[in-house]
């Protein structure tokens, strides 16, 4: 069993009678990057505020690092907010400067590690502008720069890319994978699951303040990975019969459905006899379509 | 503790640093300066030496004063002049013709010469018609007197000093108005520091490194010393710009400057005994307290109002409450300056909600010792109260975008 960075125990958090999170319940391993799915008003962002402690939960535990969620961890975390944004007057660099002191860092080594990573990002000559002087994307990648500045242990990002450009998105998404082969615990969340599948090895699902699914990426796929396969044939004629069912078809490339009392050699036996096979592969579904039938199921 | 006083740290250096903040700071005193050198100048400008004509010399005999000289004309002359004035080296021409009285000039004549002109024409006219009527003008004279009443308060320990009605209201007048002033700038400022972070999306970020009570007390405590600071930089500015004005209007001739001195001298010697009778450091004191106290309890509730709207001008529902007993106070300075000593006053010098501005009103007018400090305490335990609540409406409100609050929301937030 691989140690797990945080552990998320039967949370419950109610505003009046809004029940935000019912029970939350998700263990995000050290060092893997965690994708937090779910649709718009799951309870994501309520369950990053109480990791955050911004909110406190009504019920239940947080466990962060091994110790109970305390005060001083806030150090130890980087959070970039849904709903992010910079004193628009202020200028960069002390803005960013002033952001990285309340994380907890010294005046010098903050400006050192900022020099460092303006740099890095080619926005050095950004120091002395004033943020409304910027683009969206060139403040978000300050905003990035501000989350990551103090070297927390656990970062978590709400929508990372929206505001990106895909030039500017792929210059951060190699940033966080860098942070991530450091050994930085990262939490995503996000409903873009393309994202997802580049770039988490683990993944939760969320819906209704509830936790509905939880694991690697591989296990979750294999959980939703029914017998169905496509077929490409030179004919454009199948027919279901006792071995498969077809699904679908557009021209000459058939979905099919191994019935469950035969194998698919059985199958493709009888397939190979008869027709003329040009491919033929295992459908695995995608993290959309497995969001998409998990969220209806429950 | 320190992330607190970064905070504070931020929101007073970007205040102080804005140009907005320069401009009221010299404005400020520049307005005051000129309110106290404007009739310092007045007066000077009538010093100068007027040569008036006077037809009818002979009815009338007006009297020269130190700035005033009248001569007689000819008839003739006068009518001239009244024909063609320019030229005339006279400062202006008194036409008399039987009752009537007109002065005439090529330039705007000043209200103190018309006025002098006018008294001791009246005055000649009094003593003709005594005259006419067999009295003795002197019988008159030394049969009217002018006393001035001096009023004197007997503290517990049986002194008396003497009480100037006048000089109190004064000073209780400015102070009321200067904290009035100052809730309302720096109270609106702290709201609109408050919406500026939540429009700006950056209070998420901030909140995720410091508590919301910290960044709200922070941003309280920041402007107050904005707040301070302008209020020290006034008066230092105030001082150093009279002075400089008045050494250079002062200046010109050896005889202004003598003149000058004993004015000033007399001038102090006046306003020691004006205030002799209130205790300025107690007042100003208070001030800072009452200042500083009734801005907290004020402040804490615009950042509770800017925490629960998305934009400016959505604070209207909610900041009239708020305004109502600072309007108030101020509109019941002058009622309660004539009787600072009533139920009315006591009452509103007692309630936190307007006691800031009206204890400073009563304040030079002597107010009991036991009344200041229930009046202290129930302000102090009132902010403590209103900033813990607006505390917990401003957890929940920084983080509500895109809603419309009312104040059944408001309430819900304060329970959760």
């Amino acid at each position: 069993m691989e140690e797990n960075f945080l552990i998320v125990k039967d949370v419950i958090k109610q505003y009046g009678d809004y029940t935000a999170l019912k029970k939350a319940n998700i263990s995000v391993p050290k060092g893997s990057i965690y994708g937090l799915l779910g649709p718009n008003g799951a309870g994501k962002t309520t369950l990053m505020r109480i990791i955050n402690q911004i909110t406190a939960p009504d019920s239940g535990e947080v466990y962060f690092d091994g110790e109970l969620l305390q005060k001083h961890h806030i150090s130890d975390i980087g959070y970039m907010p849904e709903e992010r944004g910079l004193y628009k007057k202020m200028k960069v660099g002390e803005q960013a400067l002033y952001l990285a002191q309340l994380k907890g860092m010294p005046y010098t080594e903050a400006l050192e590690k900022l020099k460092y990573w303006f740099e890095k990002l080619d926005i050095l000559s950004w120091w002395n502008k004033k943020v409304e002087e910027l683009s969206k994307g060139m403040a978000q990648k300050i905003q990035f720069v501000v989350t990551v500045i103090h070297e927390p242990k656990l970062l978590i990002f709400d929508e990372p890319f929206s505001g990106f450009d895909p030039i500017n998105a792929a210059i951060i998404r190699n940033e966080i994978l860098e942070l991530s082969k450091k050994g930085t615990t990262i939490i995503f969340s996000t409903h873009r699951m393309e994202s997802v599948e580049e770039i988490c090895d683990h993944i939760a699902l969320i819906n209704k303040s509830e936790t509905i699914l939880e694991g690697t990426i591989d296990e979750i796929k294999k959980q939703f990975t029914e017998d169905n396969y496509e077929l490409t044939l030179k004919n454009t004629q199948l027919e279901s019969n006792e071995f498969y069912e077809v699904l679908s078809n557009e021209e000459n490339t058939f979905h099919i459905k191994l019935k469950e009392e035969y194998t698919i050699q059985q199958a493709l036996g009888f397939i190979i006899k008869n027709y003329e096979i040009i491919s033929f592969k295992k459908e695995i579904p995608s993290m959309e379509d497995i969001f998409i039938k998990a969220v209806n199921n429950v | 503790m320190y992330k607190i006083w970064l905070i504070i740290k931020r929101e007073y250096l970007v205040r102080v640093r804005k140009k907005s903040f320069m401009v009221m700071t010299i404005l400020g005193p520049l307005l005051m300066a000129a309110l106290l050198i404007v009739p310092v100048y007045l007066t000077e400008e009538s010093k100068e030496e007027r040569l008036i004509a006077v037809n009818h010399q002979e009815d009338f005999t007006l009297e020269d004063t130190e700035f005033l000289h009248f001569t007689s004309i000819p008839e003739l002359e006068a009518n001239e002049l009244v024909k063609n004035y320019s030229n005339s080296s006279y400062y202006a021409l008194l036409y008399i013709e039987g009752e009537e009285f007109t002065l005439y000039s090529n330039q705007q004549i000043s209200l103190s010469v018309s006025e002098t002109i006018e008294r001791q024409i009246e005055n000649i006219i009094e003593i003709n018609n005594l005259k006419a009527a067999g009295i003795d003008p002197q019988l008159i004279e030394s049969a009217s007197s002018s006393i001035k009443i001096q009023t004197k308060i007997i503290s517990e320990d049986g002194n008396a000093t003497n009480s100037h009605s006048e000089a109190s209201m004064g000073i209780g007048f400015i102070a009321g108005i200067l904290i009035y002033m100052f809730i309302f700038m720096y109270g609106t400022m702290v709201m609109r520091g408050v919406i500026e972070e939540k429009t700006s999306r950056i209070v998420e970020v901030i909140i995720s490194s410091v508590k919301p009570f910290q960044l709200m007390m922070g941003k309280i405590l920041g402007v107050a010393l904005v707040g301070l600071t302008q209020f020290v930089l006034w008066i230092l500015l105030t001082i150093i710009i009279s002075t400089v004005a008045e050494l250079a209007f002062l200046d010109d001739g050896s005889m202004a400057n003598e003149v000058a001195n004993t004015n000033q001298s007399v001038i102090l010697a006046q306003l020691a005994d004006i205030t002799g009778g209130i205790n300025l450091t107690q007042i100003f004191l208070l001030f800072i307290f009452y200042f500083l106290a009734g801005y907290l309890m004020y402040s804490s509730l615009f950042a509770a109002v800017g925490s629960a709207v998305d934009a400016e001008a959505d604070t209207q529902q909610f900041i009239l409450p708020i305004t109502i007993p600072l309007i108030l106070s101020f509109v019941l300075i002058q009622p309660i300056m004539d009787n600072p000593d009533g139920a009315l006053a006591f009452w509103m010098s007692i309630i936190p909600f307007t006691s800031p501005v009206i204890m400073m009103v009563r304040l030079p007018f002597g107010v009991a010792s036991w009344e200041i400090l229930l009046s202290m305490g129930v302000l102090v335990s009132t902010f403590i109260a209103t900033t813990w609540l607006a505390g917990r409406i401003y957890r929940t409100g920084i983080l509500m975008y895109g809603k419309k609050a009312s104040y059944k929301e408001l309430w819900k937030w304060l329970k959760y």
